[in-house]
């Protein structure tokens, strides 16, 4: 159903994304590009020791990639980095499998994506950047 | 509003009942509402007709072809070959001979790289390209240019997306080794002036290649008339199967060229120490071919015979008339590509809706676009969009077909508020 994958929420976060500006004193900036879209976004992150002390991100993007990018730093921010693998695999979970969704609070809002397979890709761009930030890179991630 | 004055007249389905039916995969629903196809500039769907054929070859006739001395490899080198005089008529070239068989439009651009390129083309020499290129006209140039150190110039388009012929002519020089201009856009729907250009090119001392991919379902396309030099198409944009194309060249440049790829067929005899090339065309097929792609892409092209290109161009200019006056209507709805010249393509974006999430939306209501840069990354860029939707019609398509992409779009609206 449309209903179920352009959530209130996520129409709320593409319309005005949280988190949503450069940062200057970033410790990480690494770009993620979906070729097949043309989706583009640059993340920043700002690492304390082993915890997302700050995230924001900017780019351009459909109402899915944009939202999720949005909804997943107002998650990850004060989590550890361990904290923020974990939830990557509960998102991913959530998006291709049909197992119950576990603690993933307002990030179920995405639960709808699973029904439209060419969109999995959308949701999960910010977070791929996510993990290439974590682990380190500094690089453009790409989905394909 | 341009309607579909006299359908007697201008609808190419009212010669034989109604042309839909002839293509099965027309008739069925997705997402439980009925499937408005209008992706044709990315692939059309098949008649019957095609499919028959090509069934016919695998369930009768299969075997390969100028080899054996049976009867069914006979019959499969006659179809084949018949097949080829069908495309030269239909193209209206002088010869048979001119006419290759290769994978499509990407791979007919890539042999003329290969071989006329690299024999060609020296250090500080120059290929000029438009500015509206796909990336299968744009990449192989890029390589070559790349390997020999030449130079690709690109001819600028205006706001509307027509090429600045004035400015085109100017890239030209003696440095010119070759001309390569797409005849119709398929990310903006833009007819070029493909005649004039080779006129241009041809001034210059350069030769000028063609791709009609976007260009032979929808109009008439005689070689001879344009003066061009080398023409590409795809059998799948032309109602007939994917993996078979075509490249016209003509007998004297093609003569000169160095084959494409070695193997079966393409040789007259061959040592060790030396091999011999077999004459046009089967120089450039080596291998044994797409058989049964040939021969589906024959059935094509008598059924599109059969239509007319005269009338499947006159009811397609009308409807496309009419969607563009439809889809202006809609606040917020830019069309990219406004060319006064223009086929098949509705390339567009909504303000403040990502094409993506268009696309899904309607495709939920049946109606299926393409979505994204459709391989025109570079025009898509000039015109500041990282992408549009694209509605891209063909005969097939109604005024309903608009109609139901009009009300897509206003599901968008409701959605996106």
């Amino acid at each position: 159903m449309l209903e179920d994958l352009y959530q209130e929420v996520i129409i709320d976060h593409s319309k005005r994304p949280r988190n949503f500006h450069h940062m200057a004193d970033a410790t990480r900036r690494v770009e993620g590009y979906n070729p097949l879209c043309g989706d583009k976004l640059a993340l920043f992150v700002k690492l304390d020791g082993d915890t997302v002390k700050d995230i924001s991100f900017v780019g351009a993007g459909c109402a899915i990639s944009t939202a999720s990018a949005s909804l997943m730093t107002e998650t990850v921010k004060g989590k550890s980095r361990q904290e923020a693998v974990q939830l990557m695999e509960r998102f991913h979970d959530l998006l291709t499998t049909e197992k119950p969704a576990a603690n993933l609070g307002k990030l179920e809002v995405f639960s709808g994506v699973r029904e439209f397979p060419a969109r999995v890709k959308c949701a999960t761009l910010a977070w791929h950047t996510l993990k290439s930030a974590l682990a380190g890179a500094e690089e453009v991630v790409s989905t394909e | 509003m341009a309607a579909v004055t006299d359908p007697r007249i201008t609808d190419p389905r009212a010669s034989a009942s109604d042309r839909r039916e002839n293509f099965p995969v027309l008739d069925q629903r997705v997402h439980g509402k009925p499937l408005v196809y209008l992706d044709n500039a990315a692939t059309t769907q098949k008649p019957q007709m095609v499919l028959d054929a090509m069934n016919q070859f695998y369930q009768m006739d299969n075997s390969n072809i100028h080899r054996g001395v049976h009867e069914l490899s006979e019959r499969s080198t006659r179809h084949y070959e018949e097949a080829r005089v069908k495309i030269q008529r239909f193209l209206n070239a002088v010869d048979w001979r001119e006419i290759i068989f290769v994978r499509g439009a990407t791979e007919a651009i890539n042999l003329v790289a290969y071989t006329y390129g690299r024999r060609h083309v020296q250090a500080g020499d120059e290929i000029v390209i438009s500015a509206m290129e796909h990336h299968s006209n744009i990449v192989p140039w890029q390589i070559l240019c790349e390997e020999k150190q030449a130079i690709l110039r690109i001819a600028p388009i205006n706001q509307r997306g027509e090429l600045l012929m004035d400015e085109f002519e100017k890239l030209l020089n003696p440095r010119t080794k070759l001309v390569s201009v797409v005849h119709v856009s398929n990310a903006l729907g833009t007819i070029n002036p493909v005649a004039d250009l080779a006129r241009m090119a041809h001034r210059h001392g350069a030769p000028i290649f063609i791709d009609g991919a976007q260009a032979v379902a929808h109009m008439p396309v005689d070689v001879q008339a344009l003066d061009c030099d080398f023409y590409a198409l795809s059998g799948h944009k032309m109602f007939g199967p994917t993996g078979i194309g075509v490249l016209y060249g003509k007998a004297a440049l093609l003569n000169k060229m160095p084959p494409y790829q070695g193997g079966g067929d393409m040789i007259s005899t061959v040592t060790f120490a030396k091999t011999t090339y077999n004459e046009l065309p089967y120089k450039f097929e080596a291998g044994t071919p797409n058989i049964a792609g040939t021969i589906g892409l024959g059935a094509a092209v008598d059924y599109i015979n059969d239509i007319g290109l005269d009338r499947i161009q006159s009811y397609e200019h009308e409807l496309l008339a009419y969607g563009t006056a439809q889809l202006e209507r809609i606040p917020g709805l830019r069309l990219i590509g406004t060319a006064r010249e223009k086929a098949s393509v509705l390339s567009f974006v909504l303000e403040g809706v990502h094409p993506h999430d268009v696309g899904t939306i309607l495709d939920r209501e049946g109606v299926a676009v393409r979505t994204g840069h459709h391989c025109a990354q570079p025009v898509l860029e000039w015109f500041g969009v990282p992408a549009t939707t694209r509605a891209s019609i063909a005969f097939y398509n109604t005024k309903q077909d608009i109609d139901a992409l009009v009300a897509g779009l206003g599901k968008v609206k409701e959605i996106f508020g």
